[in-house]
């Protein structure tokens, strides 16, 4: 059985905001699926007396002292940006989902 | 649509509300989050922003040491549990309110997970659940241009500020409180007042509900008694203690309306309205918000040492609830005097006023009097009026050591209002300190005396209350500026009455 539907590959691609055709559904499902295989078998090799991670080094507690370090100038900021006005980075506004959390 | 709304009291009679808030703070840190930005409020677009907090490629960040401590002391002041061991979590959304397109939070494994906080309501403690509190990053601010705002670009365009991006942000999210039944609005400003006071308290954030450093979320159903709860809706933009409580209640009637008509309630989120006091619906989303929730892994995990959560317990202040019924004792005030003080804002205020030498009665004077009223005028917190309880101590000292009487002590206070300076300088400064010179006052005794015979007749023939007549005429002479009860005595004391 496949590990990521077509349906699934087309929801992921909608929330990233990438128009993806039809054929590149098939294409992506295929290859996502055959990635998503991969993984799952280190999945198997991990016996229940290994605990999942997310970081690939054991640390914890890795913290900095709350001091002002200088950052960027307006200018810097924006160097990269496609458009600004009034210092501010400039976008197309994204109309249906206007109240962020 | 409009229907007319049912009566409150008979609605609450028929229907349970059950109510759940959550609250985001912004934590009054140095630096942002995961960087070292400043936070301090008001500058200049993009001129707190680095690397880091614009999601540059190749940056990472590193968690504040004093956010997190900041979280752990409100989560502990919560009675909270402290996780030994927890993540960041990416939550994932297209919008250009974080440049990285995720937002760095916490999900199902929150720093401190469930505690309590008591409120009082007309006297009786209502015990509220307190499900989770964890430590997310702000978002910077969008500015929407072209279209309403009357802009000739069209309204396709933002305008986007990320100075406010990565500040630390704490969410304080309760269990569903049900059984306060018509209470229900009350309660719930209780609580966002008990809370910001506890997080006030703890001197980790400013509060201020107005400015947006705390910002609230107002969760309401309703039920038939002994049915299930009923579908929530979740009501956004309560941005004052006032609304709290009126979103609330015109959320119930609401409700209530679309129920009795048959209807059904749709879980949706609402924006509350400061002009009307009602809430609308926000914009509906077509599917179910799918945030892609998953460990941050440029962040490694926190496991709070248990020496060091024990030490922040041990080192908690009073709760306010707590500290306010002391001072209330301390103060000999009565329910309804201490809660006039309350809702005046002023406890912190003469609480400082006390410590900077002035009695509690002086001190509760100035600040629900005069300071109060001037507060009132213009529309201003209590704190902001403009003076500070040093200068109202120093005030006070010097009406207590004569050199001011009470209207000249209100001219001094005006001027401290006004930023004259200290009231020692402004009594200088103005020449306003009280005649103490008796040579000078029995001359202006004297000159009284003989510009009124017939008055003076009366009080020699022992009509002691026209001596009031007298000392009008002195004090006019002298400005305001002597002491009634010294001149009245000198006044008798001439006359031989
Ligand atoms: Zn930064």
């Amino acid at each position: 059985m496949a590990a990521i539907s077509r349906e699934e590959v087309a929801h992921l691609a909608r929330l990233s905001r990438l128009a993806v055709t039809e054929e590149e559904l098939d294409t992506f499902a295929g290859q996502l699926d055959t990635i998503l295989q991969a993984v799952a078998q280190v999945g198997e090799v991990a016996a229940a007396d290994i605990p999942p991670t997310s970081h690939s080094v054991p640390l914890t507690n890795v913290l900095r002292e709350d001091v002002v370090v200088p950052g960027l100038t307006p200018a810097e900021a924006l160097s990269g940006a496609p458009d600004a006005e009034e210092q501010r980075f400039r976008v197309p506004r994204i109309l249906d989902e206007d109240v962020a959390s | 649509m409009t229907t007319t709304l049912p009566a409150y009291d008979e609605v609450v009679a028929r229907y349970e509300p059950v109510i759940g808030l959550e609250t985001h703070v912004e934590l009054g840190t140095n630096t942002k989050m995961f960087c070292g930005c400043p936070t301090d409020f008001g500058g200049e677009p993009n001129t707190r922003v680095c690397p880091v907090c614009l999601g540059l490629p190749g940056s990472l960040p590193v968690a504040n040491k004093a956010a997190i401590e900041a979280t752990i002391r409100i989560g502990l002041a919560l009675n909270c549990s402290i996780a030994d061991w927890c993540r960041f979590a990416r939550k994932n959304y297209f919008y250009p309110d974080m440049p990285k397109n995720y937002q760095i939070s916490q999900y199902d494994e929150p720093l401190c997970v469930d505690g309590y906080l008591d409120v009082e309501v007309n006297g009786e403690l209502v015990r509220i659940g307190v499900e989770r509190v964890h430590l997310e990053e702000d978002t910077g601010k969008t500015l929407h241009v072209g279209g309403a705002t009357g802009r000739i670009h069209g309204a396709t365009e933002s305008l986007v500020d990320y100075n406010r991006a990565g500040i630390p942000l704490v969410e304080i999210v309760t269990k569903p409180v049900p059984g306060t039944g018509a209470l229900a609005p009350e309660v719930a400003r209780a609580y966002v007042a008990e809370l910001r006071d506890v997080i006030r308290s703890l001197g980790v954030s400013d509060v201020r509900m107005e400015e947006g450093s705390l910002r609230c979320d107002v969760n309401t159903s309703l039920n038939l008694p002994g049915e299930e709860w009923g579908t929530r809706t979740e009501t956004k933009n309560v941005n004052s203690l006032r609304s709290v409580e009126r979103a609330v209640r015109s959320e119930i009637l609401r409700q209530a309306s679309v129920l009795d008509g048959g209807g059904r309630i749709t879980q949706e989120t609402r924006h509350f309205q400061e002009d009307t006091g009602d809430t609308r619906p926000g914009r509906s989303k077509e599917t179910a918000t799918d945030y892609r929730y998953f460990p941050e892994p440029d962040l490694v995990p926190l496991a709070p040492d248990a020496a060091w959560v024990a030490e922040l317990k041990a080192a908690l202040p009073e709760l306010p609830r707590l500290h306010r019924r002391r001072l209330q004792a301390d103060w000999g005030l009565s329910d309804a005097d201490m809660q006039s003080v309350l809702n005046a804002g002023a406890v912190e205020l003469i609480e400082a006023t006390v410590a900077a030498g002035a009695t509690p009665a002086a001190a509760r004077k100035w600040w629900l009097g005069e300071l109060s009223r001037r507060a009132n005028e213009a529309g201003i917190e209590l704190a902001d009026v403009g003076a500070t309880p040093g200068q109202v101590a120093e005030l006070q000292s010097l009406v207590d050591a004569g050199k001011l009487n009470d209207k000249l002590a209100r001219t001094v206070l005006e001027g401290v209002v006004g930023g004259e300076g200290s009231p020692t300088e402004i009594m200088t400064n103005r020449g306003l300190e009280v005649v103490s010179d008796t040579g000078a006052l029995t001359a202006a005794v004297d000159e009284a005396i003989a510009a009124n015979p017939a008055i003076a007749d009366k009080v020699r023939s022992g009509k002691v209350a026209a001596a009031g007549a007298l000392v009008g005429a002195v004090m006019k002479t002298t400005r305001g500026q002597a002491d009634a009860k010294t001149v009245r005595d000198l006044i008798l004391e001439r006359l031989g009455a």
